[in-house]
């Protein structure tokens, strides 16, 4: 029996797992996919801290965000996650979008955002000197900054395992039920027993909650398509350059990336089907059309990926996160947290540790929490003699793996062995960014595939690129010939 | 550390010039290769067509590292494997690491730049769609198949008709998969003509040309692309979509040579071919570092690479013994109408022994049309070629008294050019 389950491992049900994990209770999450942030708007989003000048004065967005924003410094600190607070620009390239920026502003100084201020034409340039010559003025935050999105979920994730949280994966929810108190959660494997459930499922957080709730409510899929260009492009942006906002969302960003990159992005499309994340030639071109409103200069041939992230927009009234226990005590919904929710979530877990003890959970605090993670070896990131130290204690740390991003093979196998470690391709390449430059994993996936089959002691055949079916490779060398032999025979010829 | 001569990579253009080093007398020569054997990508190369100019046979791509493996061996040339350069200074000192050494400084008195080339990602193409397991590079499914001995997929489309993807078009089928179709987005195929003969005609294999894969489908692992035809502007014409379902992807759309370590050593690239601008010694701006094989310029035969590695490999010896001349008069070389590109991309005069080689692609197929070189107004080539086409490179030797002008001194640029007739 668990004190609490949590349903999802984005960035929202980790921050909750490594916050309840300073306390003395028994915490399970539960995700359908191999691994955390691999399946929604974790994974895929625009990796910014926002200050918080965005969000309605009141709102618990406008709150939890501020809130978040600060709490990053420590939890990255803590949690050896790559952070850099750049600042962002809300960049107007008229004078009507010049108001817009007052009010900003002004929502701004209501929601406590610190250093906020609207510069001129050229203290922009200053800042930004690739940025189109048509900028009129800017609303600069210093706070906003650049992470790496599912770096930090996997940060939450280990932290909260290396305190005594338990993961499952690749169990979907599939009924809830409630008797005398206690939730049985039920996947396709198992069943699960829990005092208290806490409702981060995301994209899906409808669904979980109409399994228990008669006040139902229904999360809508908005998906954004994002392209990211070679590191080459990267100088072309300093901070986050956003446009003036509109009723879609904060409109398309150029944004350097924590690891060097330039990420445009996002478009903003209402899909139908959750699952419909694909890019298309209409958006992609609609990302590079909106970014280069803000800097003319990138040359869109130097893209080395795209994505399509999906936020969970609810259909509810006020546009606000859904955070609280639901009519059925102890069921508690953090649900439609779309932007500012990445920035959110240290402080969303916060709340929802006070809304558990709230509900009567007793949550007396751990005497050995540690709030560190083990420290990431980068070796792209040490001193020759630093490496040469690491080399000698381990020679894996020599080999390197990934040629484009300087990832060795020490650093493969202690994210594969890491607590809540890598299974798949892709679990590595979120790790240590094997495969994440100009090749995309051309001459490294072939050596992660080995890495990963001998590590987890699994058939190269069973290494899948996220789980489930995504299987790399098929047969066999000649398997299926002997089987279109052995058909030949059978039939006769 | 300290040597004569590094080689950065132990393909065939790396092995071929420490072999023709060595010959021409130099004993101090370290290879540094990344992998954890010699050869390169021909050991993945297990189809034959290798060597028909070099050794007048035809070899298997691991045949034709061979012959240089034994060579390198039997001089007892030093090479380090599983070692990877992590930068080269402008002053020749090549940092490296491996598992033995750690990081290491070893300096040099010359350099050769023999790294090769990397495949274009899907990204680089910008394929609309999902992202499952399924999408792989020609070269990366010819590594599974070759080396490690899995197969990538059963019902397979590929993209892209260069060499490697028309390789594996054959090789999967050989290994009882099935080959939907190869989609190629220009109007000719880039890959050798004996290619398409060989490898997809004899094995009914429809190519496609002048469409592309509009869209990538299935979540977990592919389970098809809807493909189309492209108009004049390769914008693809959606009437024409067609959904083919396969488990596969193949890519074969392109090679880039892999620069990143000449840009450290501050190499000044061509922007076409994607290698460092070289003179007739093969040699980059940066003194005594030279560069041959694909990582100056993607070639469609091994045994060109071959060639050109000899021909840095002797700079380089011209150059620590200081035999090469840096002061002369430079000639530049231009691409004209219907070239795409020019390799060696200039030529001091003084360093011409009797004939300097061009290589160059065309921008285009032409038949019956003639190559020209060309010296201001002035025509001092011109040469009948039956076919030109760009999955060909073109080989034109300009021998040294035609880069004189009519007073005898050295001219200042020359263009080389397509003429149709």
């Amino acid at each position: 029996m668990y004190d609490v389950i949590i349903i999802g491992g984005g960035v929202v049900g980790s921050s909750i797992a490594r916050e309840l994990s300073k306390y003395d209770i028994k915490v399970l999450l539960i995700e359908k996919e191999d691994d955390v942030a691999s399946g929604g708007a974790s994974k895929a989003n625009s990796a910014i801290l926002h200050a918080g000048y965005d969000p309605v004065p009141g709102t618990l967005k406008a709150k939890l965000n501020v809130r978040g924003n600060e709490m990053f410094d420590e939890l990255c600190k803590d949690l050896d996650v790559p952070m850099k607070r750049v600042g962002s620009l809300v960049a107007a390239f008229s004078q009507d979008e010049v108001e817009s920026l007052y009010k900003l502003y002004d929502r701004g100084l209501k929601n406590g955002v610190k250093n906020i201020s609207i510069i001129s034409a050229d203290m922009v340039k200053e800042i930004e000197p690739n940025i189109n010559d048509t900028i009129v003025a800017a609303l600069y935050a210093k706070t906003a900054g650049i992470i790496c999105p599912y770096g930090f979920v996997i940060a939450l994730a280990e932290n909260a395992a290396q305190n005594g949280v338990e993961f499952v994966f690749n169990q979907e929810v599939i009924s809830i039920d409630k008797e005398d108190d206690v939730f049985t959660v039920k996947t396709q494997d198992k069943e699960y027993f829990g005092k208290y459930i806490v409702n981060a499922a995301g994209l899906y957080a409808d669904v979980i909650n109409n399994m228990v709730n008669d006040k139902r409510f229904s999360i809508h899929p908005r998906k954004g398509e994002y392209l990211i260009l070679d590191k080459e492009e990267g100088y072309l942006a300093n901070t986050v350059i956003f446009q003036v906002p509109t009723k879609m969302g904060k409109g398309i960003l150029v944004s350097p990336t924590v690891d060097g990159n330039l990420l445009i992005g996002p478009t903003s499309e209402d899909i139908y089907n959750k699952e419909f994340r694909k890019t298309t030639y209409k958006g992609l071109e609609k990302a590079i059309k909106g970014a280069k409103k803000s800097v003319e200069k990138f040359n869109e041939r130097k893209t080395i990926t795209q994505f399509t992230g999906v936020r969970a927009v609810p259909d509810v009234d006020g546009e606000d996160f859904i955070i609280g226990e639901s009519d059925v005590k102890g069921f508690i919904n953090v649900a439609g947290i779309e932007s500012p929710g990445f920035t959110s979530s240290p402080a969303i877990a916060e709340m929802v540790g006070e809304i558990l003890k709230d509900a009567g959970l007793n949550m007396v605090e751990k005497d050995n929490f540690n709030p560190k993670r083990k420290p990431v070896i980068r070796f792209n990131e040490l001193t020759d003699e630093e490496r040469n130290e690491l080399i000698k204690k381990n020679p894996a740390y020599g080999k390197i793996i990934c040629r484009c991003e300087t990832v060795t093979e020490g650093e493969i196998i202690d994210a594969i062995r890491r607590p809540v470690g890598a299974k798949s391709i892709d679990g590595v390449k979120r790790r240590v960014r094997a495969g994440m430059g100009r090749c995309q994993g051309g001459f490294c996936s072939p050596r992660v595939l080995e890495i990963l089959s001998r590590e987890l002691n699994a058939d190269p055949l069973n290494v899948t690129k996220f789980g489930g079916r995504s299987n790399v490779l098929t047969a066999k060398a000649k398997e299926y010939l002997i089987n279109s032999y052995k058909e030949l025979l059978k039939s006769g010829v | 550390m300290e040597y004569d001569i590094v080689i950065i990579g132990a393909g065939p253009a790396g092995l071929g010039a420490a072999v023709e080093a060595y010959e021409k007398g130099v004993r101090n020569i370290l290879i540094i290769e990344r992998d954890s054997y010699p050869g390169g990508i021909l050991q993945q190369c297990i189809h034959n067509g290798f060597g028909l100019i070099e050794f007048k046979e035809e070899l298997s791509g691991p045949e034709y590292a061979e012959r240089f493996i034994e060579k390198v061996r039997k001089y007892g040339i030093n090479m380090m494997l599983n070692t990877m350069v992590l930068n080269i200074s402008s002053d020749k000192i090549v940092k490296a690491v491996n598992q033995e050494n750690g990081v290491m400084e070893i300096k040099a008195k010359a350099i050769i730049l023999a790294m090769g080339c990397r495949e274009r990602p899907r990204g680089a193409i910008s394929i609309p769609g999902t992202r499952p397991a399924g999408i792989f590079t020609a070269g990366t499914a010819q590594r599974y198949v070759n080396m490690e001995g899995y197969m990538p997929g059963k019902e397979i489309v590929i993209l892209g008709s260069g060499d490697i993807g028309l390789i594996m078009a054959r090789r999967f089928t050989l290994e009882g998969a099935t080959v939907k179709a190869v989609v190629e987005l220009m109007p000719y195929s880039s890959g050798l003509t004996r290619n398409i003969v060989q490898c997809l005609d004899d094995f009914g294999i429809p190519l496609l040309l002048s469409h592309t894969v509009i869209e990538i489908r299935g979540k977990e692992r592919v389970e098809g692309v809807t493909i189309a035809q492209v108009d004049e502007n390769k914008k693809p014409i959606l009437s024409t979509a067609k959904y083919i379902s396969c488990d596969t992807l193949i890519l074969s759309v392109g090679l880039i040579p892999e620069n990143e370590l000449s840009k450290s050593a501050g190499i000044m690239l061509d922007p076409v071919t994607g290698g460092p601008l070289v003179n007739e010694s093969m040699e980059t701006n940066v003194e005594g570092i030279f560069a041959c094989g694909n990582v100056l310029q993607v070639h469609d035969l091994v045994d060109n690479v071959t060639k050109e590695a000899r021909l840095a490999a002797d700079s380089a010896v011209k150059y620590i013994n200081k035999m090469l001349i840096k002061e002369g008069r430079h000639i530049d070389v231009k691409a004209g109408s219907g070239i795409r590109y020019v390799v060696p991309q200039m030529v001091n005069y003084e360093n011409i022994d009797d004939k300097v080689k061009f290589h160059m692609r065309p921008t285009d197929v032409y038949k019956n049309a003639y190559i020209t070189v060309k010296s201001g107004d002035k025509q001092i080539i011109r040469k009948k070629m039956q076919r030109l086409t760009p999955g060909e490179m073109i080989l034109i030797d300009v021998p040294k008294d035609k880069f004189l002008s009519d007073d005898l001194s050295p001219v200042g640029e020359i263009t080389f050019e397509v003429e149709v007739v």
